[in-house]
This record gives structure tokens, sequence and C-alpha cells, in this order.
């Protein structure tokens, strides 16, 4: 797996990313700087990792979104090569157009930190093969605008098109409003792109790899990742 | 000098908060009237904030060294070794009333303020703690302020990037008028790569990095060296605004010239920003120091020689280059689009002289400015003692289970999830025990070994007895280390308290000072930073004195360390340490029988120290399977948080005969700790503690799904947990008072 991880400034999980990759694959991702205009070559993966790009100031993600670097994450999209973003990582996605819909405001309007459920919908995508169907994971979350929204009619074609791969859930698997922490529509917490190469996800997976956290449970998505990578090649 | 600038009159110096004696001084020191310039510089080097001048004499008193201690007080941060060629800055520092005046800046700056003062060291910072003191509940800007400090300290930490693990929150109406906030932050460097103030070398360029200059927190440090009154409000302008984007680009950029060889000197701009890291720099280096203000970036035009010289605007750095690097270092600055100015030189006069537009604005002689500082030895009068209070004078108005409710759903005891859920505490996967705990515990790097982190003190024990108040903050840093599995290091200190020109009060910082020294001299716990906040006070009324500790220790296998929650059914609960049911000032006492009343607990720091080494070899062995260490509400109360935690019930014995149940189950008597073991373990314990001269008895089992005390009926743990949640959310949507 020939990952890298993109770095604008004001990102802050870029570290967290890095370790969960190479603990997954063996090898270090590459660490790409925002304003170089090429990724490095036969990168398989393109990771954007959580942070607040650019203090957040203007609109979540929208300044990194329109980076020098972004226009090479956008022909590695067009290709079919995979693209993960987390946190901050998905804002940037949606703002550049790689991803439908938009991250607003937590509906209780506070950053949240915390643990929360997620139930994996489908096992079927690169993104998910580390699990199964119906599996419910725990990672955290640490966010203030996680809220995914879109129109209707995005909402209808992701829901269509098993589209949605996470979603917060209780510890049992149940969707509702106590487990829905940040108040995103039908409890969305990870999207894919239309060919299924871009994931978009506010909690961060990358942050239960270890046992040290007292959970590993974000080890699925990145050995799923790992495991596709190494059955493609 | 300058024109332009306003006559000195006696009105000036005074609303620049110099006595009349002091400015005297000045004009001793230098020989002529100042200029307006000037007067403000000495303004912002002399008063309380900066020069420790009230302070001073007493803090000389406190034990700094330790062979682990690298740099102790008088840097911007202390520094210490933990092996592997690895070192652990830290430091504590308030930001009390540009909090109160605005909750959300006031906290953000405080946390970007002590972060600044760790990487300015060379460290990256690893982790955060704050301890924080609001009013009491029903006080009508309480809510307000809770809600703008806790989102301000998440506000800043979360997007610069540091988790922030630990502290304390409490309410108190003698926090009214004048709330406190403390924040801790804690670094990383190589313990051979350790950067500091002083400047060396004639003719060195003075390098000005980070964000521009602007007229925001001209005079914060004074307006924090004075009594707060009903017109504070008007002294929002003094409030400087934070920006985390900008401290974690300059962050990144500082750590990058100190990798790549470029730095003599490093200084940031904190309090009294330019003037204070220029004198710094020169006076610790014996150089004198030329300023150009003509080449500082500023942010907004037309500014003074005195408004750039007292701005203390945020996320600033001064440095002395190496020449030769100078290019090299300001392609970093530019990669990271931040601001680099050559601002001056330094020079062998030992004058700190100011220029701006042509003309010479200040020229005063540097060490002067530091040392000539007024210290004042201010008269004081030791806190009168009070009455012990005996636990068989005092009825138990509730049962005990029912007393034990009362008290975890206050404002006080209540769960603190609330507050910590909206600060990242788990960022950069280093998070081994998050917070809730005793202390945090922190890996190093990739391990093994772990940093065990605290901040602690109890207001009300200073009150009512300076001395011991003093000895217990510190001996309960030191326990909720040790109660991790952590082996206590150093310590900062963070002392609040109210207007050091009433004996009363000075009496209080005294005392206290007295018992922290004993403390850390026997518990082999050094000082090695702080801060000192006067002046804690509103309209007369001074603040509960507070002096909180931040403590610091070290794991040498991070798995080895111990949390509060109940492992598994069927374990012997052992209680370590004496209980004679000690309820003066007791929260049993408050919380149930409304009295904040009596003599607090002593602390008798040999016992606490052996209790506590016994405790640490269990958890090191593997036999303490949950460890908690008692405080505030005493046993009870640990134990139903342990229950909480680890969501299993436990069957409690009835209290030996010689001790009234209440202040078995409530007392405050120092020094203790709630183990669980296995069964079979127990025997062996009891023999080994029983050799060491450490009191140890076994007072019930863990297991089923209620706390089931002896005599009385049993509760859910389930309800307890329901309870324990309740008030700080429900508080916070305005539905209780």
């Amino acid at each position: 797996m020939k990952s890298a991880v993109l770095v604008f400034p004001g990102i802050n999980r870029e570290q967290d990313m890095a370790r969960a990759l190479t603990l997954a694959s063996g090898r270090e991702p590459a660490m790409v700087w925002h304003a170089d205009t090429a990724l490095p070559a036969d990168t398989d993966l393109v990771v954007v990792p959580g942070g607040f790009s650019y203090g957040d100031y203007l609109r979540c993600g929208a300044i990194a979104a329109r980076a020098p670097i972004m226009d090479a994450v956008r022909t590695h999209a067009a290709q079919g090569g995979l693209v993960l973003g987390v946190c901050n990582g998905f804002q940037i996605l949606c703002e550049a157009g790689l991803l439908p819909g938009v991250l607003m405001r937590n509906s209780r309007l506070k950053f949240i930190c915390k643990d929360v459920h997620l139930r994996v919908e489908r096992s079927d995508s690169p993104f998910t093969r580390g699990y199964n169907a119906g599996q419910v994971i725990r990672v955290p979350v640490a966010h203030g605008e996680g809220n995914y929204e879109a129109d209707d009619e995005t909402v209808k074609r992701l829901e269509g098109e098993g589209r949605v791969l996470y979603r917060y859930c209780s510890p049992e698997g149940e969707l509702g409003e106590d487990s829905n922490i940040n108040g995103a529509t039908n409890s969305i917490a990870g999207i894919v792109s239309e060919k299924g190469n871009v994931l978009g996800m506010m909690p961060h997976p990358e942050n239960h790899v270890e046992d040290i956290m007292g959970c590993t449970d974000g080890r699925g998505l990145f050995a799923g990742l790992a495991e596709h990578l190494k059955s493609a090649a | 000098m300058s024109k332009n600038e306003p006559q000195i009159t006696p009105d000036l110096v005074a609303s620049h908060g110099l006595k009349p004696d002091e400015y005297e001084r000045i004009l001793k020191l230098i020989g002529r009237v100042p200029s307006f310039t000037e007067l403000g510089i000495f303004s912002a080097m002399w008063n309380e904030h900066c020069s420790y001048k009230s302070s001073r004499i007493h803090l000389r008193g406190l034990p700094t060294k330790a062979p682990w201690v690298i740099q102790g007080p008088g840097e911007n941060a202390g520094v210490i070794d933990i092996g592997d060629g690895l070192a652990v800055v830290f430091k504590m520092e308030s930001h009390n009333h540009p909090s109160f005046i605005e909750p959300y800046q006031g906290a953000t700056t405080g946390v970007g303020g002590i972060l600044r003062d760790v990487f300015t060291m060379g460290a990256r910072p690893i982790a955060c703690l704050n301890a924080l003191s609001f009013g009491a509940p029903s006080h009508p800007k309480t809510r307000h302020l809770v809600s703008g400090v806790v989102a301000g300290i998440g506000g800043y930490g979360n997007s610069f990037g540091v988790p922030t693990v630990g502290g304390q929150v409490r309410f108190h109406t003698r926090y009214d008028g004048n709330i406190l906030v403390n924040a801790m932050a804690v670094g990383l460097a190589e313990s051979d790569k350790i950067f500091y103030a002083a400047a060396s070398g004639v003719n060195m360029p003075i390098v000005y990095l980070g964000s521009k200059t602007g007229r925001d927190g001209i005079h914060g440090a004074t307006m924090a060296s004075a009594e707060f009154d009903d017109s504070s409000e008007e002294k929002r302008p003094t409030v400087q605004v934070g920006d985390p984007f900008a401290e974690k680009l300059l962050l990144e950029a500082c750590l990058e010239i100190m990798r790549k060889d470029c730095v003599i000197a490093i200084q940031d701009m904190g309090a009294a920003g330019l003037t204070c890291s220029a004198v710094e720099m020169g006076a610790k280096g014996d150089l004198g120091v030329d300023l150009d203000l003509d080449k500082v970036p500023t942010r907004e035009l037309g500014m003074s020689a005195y408004e750039m010289m007292l701005s203390e605007s945020q996320e600033r750095m001064l440095m002395v280059l190496k020449p030769e690097k100078e290019q090299e270092a300001e392609a970093i600055f530019r990669k990271w689009g931040l601001d680099f100015a050559v601002v001056g030189y330094t020079t062998p006069t030992k004058r700190f002289v100011v220029k701006h537009g042509g003309d010479v604005m200040a020229d005063l002689p540097i060490k002067e400015l530091g040392d000539e500082a007024p210290v004042y030895n201010r008269p004081f009068i030791d806190t009168p003692k009070l009455p012990v209070i005996h636990a068989r004078d005092i009825e138990a108005p509730l049962p005990n289970v029912d007393a034990l409710e009362k008290i975890i759903a206050s404002p006080d005891m209540c769960s603190r999830r609330w507050v910590w859920e909206q600060y990242d505490h788990v960022i950069l996967g280093n998070t081994v025990q998050r917070p809730g705990g005793d202390a945090a515990v922190v890996r190093v790097l990739d391990g093994p070994k772990g940093l065990a982190l605290t901040a602690d003190v109890t207001p009300r024990y200073c009150e009512a007895d300076p001395f011991e108040g003093g000895k217990q903050a510190v001996a309960e840093a030191w326990r909720n280390i040790t109660a991790v599995g952590g082996r206590p290091l150093a310590l900062t200190d963070n002392l609040n308290f109210g207007n050091p020109e009433r004996p009363e009060i000075m009496g209080q910082f005294v005392g206290c000072l007295r018992g922290i020294s004993e403390a850390c001299k026997v518990l082999d716990f050094p000082v090695v930073s702080g801060n000192v906040s006067l002046y804690n006070e509103t309209n007369g009324r001074g603040i509960l004195p507070t002096p909180t500790i931040g403590g610091v220790g070290l794991l040498d296998d991070f798995t080895k360390s111990a949390t509060l929650a109940f492992k598994r059914a069927g374990e012997a609960i052992l209680l370590i340490g004496e209980t004679q049911g000690w309820l003066g000032q007791s929260i049993w006492l408050r919380e149930v029988c409304g009295r904040e009343e009596g003599a607090p607990p002593p602390v008798d720091l040999a016992a606490e120290r052996r209790n506590g080494e016994v405790v640490r070899g269990m958890i090191h062995a593997g036999t303490a399977t949950a460890v908690h260490d008692l405080s505030d509400g005493g046993l009870l109360v640990a134990l139903a948080e342990m229950a909480i935690a680890g969501n299993i019930g436990a069957t409690l014995d009835a209290p030996p005969p010689s001790i009234v149940p209440h202040a078995w189950w409530f007392g405050e008597d120092q020094g203790r700790y709630v183990i669980t073991v296995a069964e079979d373990q127990v025997e062996t314990i009891l023999t080994k503690t029983t050799a060491v001269g450490v009191p140890c008895v076994r007072i019930g089992a863990t297991g089923g799904d209620a706390l089931a005390v002896a005599g009385e009926h049993p509760v859910a743990v389930a309800t307890l947990k329901r309870t324990f949640e309740h008030w700080f959310p429900a508080y916070m949507r305005g539905e209780t008072a």
C-alpha cells in the first residue's frame, strides 16, 4: 500500500493517520505538502487527515479544497484511485466536489469528543472489507461540524445506491436520536463517491488501532484497504 | 524623545498602576522624567504579574532541585529529565481576569500562552490540563462563564492539536466575581536540545516571528495586577484574541528552525509582549538591545511606540538567530506563511533602546528594568486556627446511602463529562487514561514510558488552614499520580490569591507556600515552574486561596498503570491508610449538613509517602486490579465512582465499632487509597502492609449490580450513574440552578 497523507497548514491528525497506515501496511506513507502539485508516483491511496486546515476560519475545508495539491487528488480520484478523508478531510472532500453534501455545525452546537458506535452497512467496499456487514464498531469522534446534510434528491441517491458505509448507532446497532451525536441526516457518518473509490467519514478510526487506546476497532478499515490494494496489485 | 507623547502627570503615573514611591524609584534610577513610552515599559515590567514583587521573597523558599531537574523556575517552563535522552517541559499559568471579562477569548489565550511557553523551549506539546474555579451555580453569570471558558479551552487546544487530558472544575460563591482559569501544558523535548531566553553575542540579529502586532491586550498585565470592581467590564478591550491556527504554524515553524540549528535564544511574547521578551533576552544575556519599531509587522496603521511596546497580540516570538542561518530560517517561516522581520540587534551597552520614526522613544538600563523592580515584604498575619470538629458531635441527618446520592448529584462532585467531552482528548493517539480518573496517562513517543499528569488543589482546606491546605494540595497531586502507578517527579504551581496588600491575604499566601514547601521536601517533589496571580478580588472580597498544583509523574511502562474502575466481581476491596473519620471541611459536612466549618484534615507526609509507595508497588506487581485515591467526599464517594466506572457493584462491611458510620464513610482523612485485589492475595497483602506499618483493612467485595452498604438499603449502580451524570448537562441546559 503506497499511501500519501496530505498536509495542509492547520492539519493536526496527520501523525495519528501515518501511524495507523504504517501499522496496517508496514510501510510509512508519504507526507505531501499542500503547495505541491503532484502526488508521489504510484500512489494508490490518498488520505486527507483531520485537523483545522487554515483554521477552518472560512467554512470548514473550503480553503484546503482549493489548495494546489487538490487538482492532483481530483485526477487520482477520476482515474479510480482510492481517497480517504477523515473529519476535516471529509469536509475538504465535500468542499472539493469529490463527495456530495456538506457538514454542518453539530446539532447541539458543541464540539464533541467521545467514543461512538458505528454500524458498517456493507462489507463489499475497499473501505469496509475488513468488517462484516451489520457489524458495530467503536471509534472516537472529535469535531464541532459533523452534521451531514444534503438535498433530498442526493440523500435518496446515496441511500438508493448503497453509498452510506457507516452510520452512528447504539452499541446494539440500533439507529436513533440518542446515538446520532451530531444530528446527521439518516445518522450518516461516512459515505462514498459514485464510483465507490472516495470515502469521507467524520469519526477517527486511526485513533482506535492500538491496544493502548482501549479498543482496536479502527484497524479493520486500514487492514481492509491494505488487503484490497494487495489483491489488486 | 518624541514631542507627540503626553506629559507625565501624577494621574498618568497612577493610571499605569505605579505607586508614588515606585515612581520615585524610577526617577532615581534614570535620573530624569521618563518618556510616555518609558513609563509604559516600567508599568509593564514592574506590575505584580511580571515582577512578582509581592511574592518573590516567599517563592525563594520553595524546593526546586532534584537530580532529575534540568531547569527550575525562572525560564519559560520547567524541564525534567525522564531518561532515554528525553525531557519533559511543563508549566501552568493563570488567565483569570481576562476570562471573567471575556470568557471565550480569555480562556483561549490562556491556553495559547502556556503552549507557547512550552514550545519556546524546544518541546512539542503532548498534553494540556486545566483547573477551573467558577462562582456559585446560582450566580447569574456562572452559566455563561462556564460555557465560554470550556468552549474557549476546547476551541484553542482542539485546533492547535494537543489533547486536553485532565483537570478540575469547581464552583463556590467566593469565585462569583473572579473566576480562575489555570491552564497547564506539557511538552516533550530531547534533553540536550532545550532552548533558553538568554541572548549571547554582540550585534546579533533579533528576529520577530509570528503574527502581526495589533492594539489588542495593551495593559493586559497591568489589568491582571489590579482588583476588580463593577466597572471591570469596561476592560474588555484589554483582552487579547487567540488564533490557534497561527499558533500551530508558529509551533511547526519554530520546531523546524530549532531542528535546523538556527536559534541562539528564543522568548515568546506573552504578558507585556515585546517589552518583556526583549528585556528578558538582553538582561539574561548581559547584553543591551536596540529595537527599531519601524520594522515591526503591524496589523493596523499609525501605531505608536507606546502601543507597540505594550501590545499583547498573541502568537508572536522573538529570537536571536545565528547570523549565518538567517536566510534558512526566513525561508522556513515564509513556507509556513508567517511574518519574519529583523527588528533589532544585541549591543554591548546593557541598555534597552527603542527607536521609532527616527526618534529614540526609550533608553533605559536593561538589567535594572528587571532586577530593580520593587520587592515587597508585605505585612501578613497568620490565619487563625479553626476548632477541630469531632464526628461524635455531629448527627447524620440522612442515611449514608442517601447522603451519597446527594453528594454525587452536587455541582462540585458530579461527573465532569459535559466539560471534557468538548476537549479533544484522544488526538495524537497516546492517551492511555482519559479524563475522569485520578490522573491522566499519556504514552511517551512509542512507549514503553508514560507520563501521569494531574492538576489539583482543595481551596476550602487552604482557606481554613493555609499551611495544611498547601501541604494537602501537593500531597493530593502526588497521590493522584501514585494512584495510576506513576512515580511523581516534579510540579508546577499556580498560586491564585486575593489582594496581597491585605495582611490576612498575605497570611494565606505565606501559609500555603510554607505548606507547599514542606510537602515538596518530604515527598521529593520539587517545584520547577509556576505562576502567581494576586489581586483576585472583586469589590474587596477575595477568592478562596487556590494554589493549584500541576504534577508530572513517570511510568516506566505505561501498560502497568491502574485505573479506578472495578474490574470484575468477586474481588476483595481494601482500604489503605488510616481512617479516623475527619469531618471538618468535608464535602459531607457542606453538602449534607450545610456547614463549611472546622479545621481541615491534617496531612501526615511521612505516612503519605509510605502508603503511596506500597500502593505503587502493588500496581507495578499487578496485584492491585483497581486503584482510586480518596479525596473529596471520602470513602463511600470513591467506592461509588469505582462502581460507576466499572459498572460493577459491591458489598461493603459495617464500619469498625470505634468510629461513627458517617465519619467512616465520608471522613476526608488524607493519605488513603481504595484498591481491589484477588481474594487469594488478601492475606499476603495484609501481612506485608502490617510489616511496613501501612494500615490496610478489607472492607468488602466487588460484585452484583448495586452498592450494598451493611445495614442500609442497596442502591443500584445504574441509579448512581444516572445521578452522577445528571447535574452538569441539566444545569447547562438551564434546567437547574
